[in-house]
C-alpha cells in the first residue's frame, strides 16, 4: 500500500513522467554502482529529501522502509558474513535508498499517467504489430496485481494453519499457484467484460 | 428499453474423452423488461445465461442479440452497451486507487487524461465514495467494494446491466444497499441472484434449473415454483 498514489502538486507531481522514471534510473543506477560506505548514508539522504519534496506522508515512508527493511536485513547479513561490516552497511542503506527512491515515483505517478506513459514510448512497436495500449496495461496490472496476490498467499497460507498443515510446503504452495491462476482468468474477464482490449 | 433476444441459444463444453456436457439447452427469450431476476441453484447454468449476454460466453448454437447487435459478431459494440457485475469485485477491481480503477473504465470512451480524472471523481462522488477516491481498493469493506465495481460499470453508461451474484459475498446491510442501487437503475438490469427478496422486486424472473429455463414470468410465480423446486429435491 506504500507505492499507492498521493495526489498534490508539488514539483515531483508536475514533472514529466519520463523526466521521472529517467531520474529513477539515473539515481538508482548511481546507488548500485558507486560503491562507498561514505556514498551510502548521502544517496539515502537525498531519498529522503526526494519522499519530503513529494510531500509523501511518513505513514508511507515507514511502510515502504519497512517493506524493503527484511529484505535489506538478510543481504546486509550476509555481506558482513563474506565482506565485513562496511559492505553490510553500504548493501543496508543502499537497498533502504532504492526502496524510497521507486517510493517517491509511485506516490507522485499515478498508474493511469504510467500507462499513458508507457503506451506512448511503446508506440515504435505497433510496427511489428504490437498494440502499444495492450503492452502498457500489461505492465501496469502486472504491478496493481501484486497486492491481491500477497492477499491470496496470507489466506492460503491462514487455510493451511487452520488445518494443522503448515509444515507441509505442499498444501500451502499448489492452493496458492491454483488460486492466483483463477483471479487471473477472473480478472481477464472482468477486464473483457469492461471492454478492455477490444479497441 | 434495450431488448436482448437469445435464439435458439445453447452452451456445450467438451469432456475428455467423454463427448460434450450441456451447460444450457436451445433457449429462446426475448427480455425487454426493465429487471429481470434469474434464480436457480448453484451449478444450475444461470450465470452462464448471464454471461452469454455480453460475449463472456459463447453460444454453441443460436445466437444472442442485444439491440440487434449479434454478440458474437459484434461483441465490441455489445460490450460498449453492456455492463457487467461480478460476484466477487476483488477480480474486478484491478487498478491500485479507486479513482484509478474508474479511470481504467473510462478510458475506452475519454480520451483526455484530466477529463478522466474529474468524470473518475465525479463517478465516485455520485457514489458516496468520494472519501475513499484515493484509498487503496484493498482497504474498502465487501459492500464498498462492489459498489466501486458497479461504479465502474456504471460510469460507462451502458444501457444494460448484468450482475452475476452481486450480493452474495455481502451482508444483510450491503446486501440492501447495493440492492437498492440495482434495481433503482434507470438501465435495463439482468440480476442473477440466490436473494428471493431481491428477485421479487424484478418486473420479470426466469428460474433455471439443470440447463433450462423451467419457469418464466411473474416473480412471485417464479419464486413459488422455485421454492417448490428445492422442496421436490430435498
Amino acid at each position: 500500500m506504500a507505492g499507492l498514489h498521493q495526489p498534490g502538486d508539488t514539483v515531483l507531481h508536475r514533472l514529466p513522467v519520463g523526466a521521472k522514471v529517467l531520474g529513477l534510473a539515473v539515481l538508482s543506477l548511481a546507488i548500485v554502482v558507486v560503491r562507498d560506505v561514505r556514498s551510502a548514508p548521502a544517496f539515502l539522504l537525498v531519498t529522503l529529501l526526494l519522499a519530503a519534496l513529494a510531500r509523501v506522508p511518513l505513514r508511507s515512508v515507514w511502510r515502504a522502509a519497512r517493506g524493503v527493511l527484511l529484505i535489506a536485513v538478510v543481504a546486509g547479513a550476509f555481506q558482513w558474513w563474506w565482506y565485513g561490516a562496511e559492505k553490510a552497511v553500504e548493501t543496508f542503506l543502499d537497498l533502504l535508498s532504492l526502496g524510497l527512491a521507486a517510493l517517491s515515483l509511485t506516490a507522485t505517478t499515478s498508474v493511469n499517467e504510467m500507462v499513458d506513459a508507457l503506451s506512448r514510448w511503446a508506440r515504435p512497436l505497433r510496427f511489428v504489430g504490437v498494440d502499444p495500449d495492450r503492452v502498457a496495461l500489461t505492465v501496469a496490472l502486472t504491478i496493481g496485481a501484486l497486492p491481491g496476490t500477497i492477499a491470496i498467499a496470507r489466506e492460503t497460507r491462514d487455510a493451511a494453519r487452520a488445518r494443522g498443515l503448515d509444515r507441509f510446503p505442499r498444501a500451502y504452495l499448489s492452493p496458492f499457484v491454483i488460486r492466483v491462476v483463477a483471479r487471473a482468468h477472473e480478472s481477464g474477464d472482468a477486464l473483457h467484460a469492461r471492454g478492455i482490449g477490444d479497441d | 428499453m434495450p431488448e436482448i433476444h437469445f435464439e435458439a441459444a445453447s452452451v456445450r463444453v467438451p469432456l475428455p474423452g467423454r463427448g460434450e456436457r450441456e451447460i444450457l439447452a436451445p433457449t429462446t427469450l426475448a427480455l425487454t423488461e426493465w429487471r429481470i431476476g434469474v434464480i436457480g441453484a448453484n451449478g444450475s447454468g444461470k450465470s452462464t445465461l448471464a454471461r452469454m449476454v455480453n460475449g463472456l460466453v459463447r453460444a454453441s448454437s443460436g445466437r444472442v442479440v442485444v439491440d440487434g447487435l449479434d454478440v458474437a459478431r459484434e461483441g465490441a459494440a455489445v460490450r460498449r452497451r453492456v455492463g457487467f457485475c461480478f460476484t466477487d469485485p476483488a477480480a474486478q477491481l484491478v487498478m491500485p486507487t479507486c479513482v484509478e480503477d474508474i479511470e481504467l473504465s473510462l478510458r475506452r470512451t475519454v480520451k483526455s487524461a484530466d477529463e478522466r480524472r474529474e468524470r473518475a471523481l465525479e463517478v465516485l462522488a455520485a457514489n458516496d465514495l468520494a472519501d475513499h477516491a484515493h484509498d487503496s481498493v484493498h482497504s474498502l469493506s465487501g459492500g464498498q467494494r462492489q459498489l466501486l465495481a458497479l461504479a465502474g460499470v456504471l460510469a460507462t453508461s451502458p444501457s444494460v446491466v448484468v450482475a452475476d451474484e452481486p450480493t452474495t459475498l455481502l451482508d444483510r446491510a450491503n446486501t440492501r444497499r447495493i440492492g437498492d442501487v440495482l434495481l433503482g437503475l434507470e438501465q435495463q438490469l439482468l440480476l442473477v441472484t440466490h436473494d428471493l427478496d431481491l428477485a421479487a422486486r424484478c418486473d420479470r424472473v426466469l428460474v433455471v434449473d439443470d440447463g433450462r429455463v423451467v419457469a418464466d414470468g411473474r416473480p412471485d410465480e417464479s419464486i413459488v415454483h422455485y421454492t417448490d423446486l428445492v422442496d421436490a429435491t430435498r
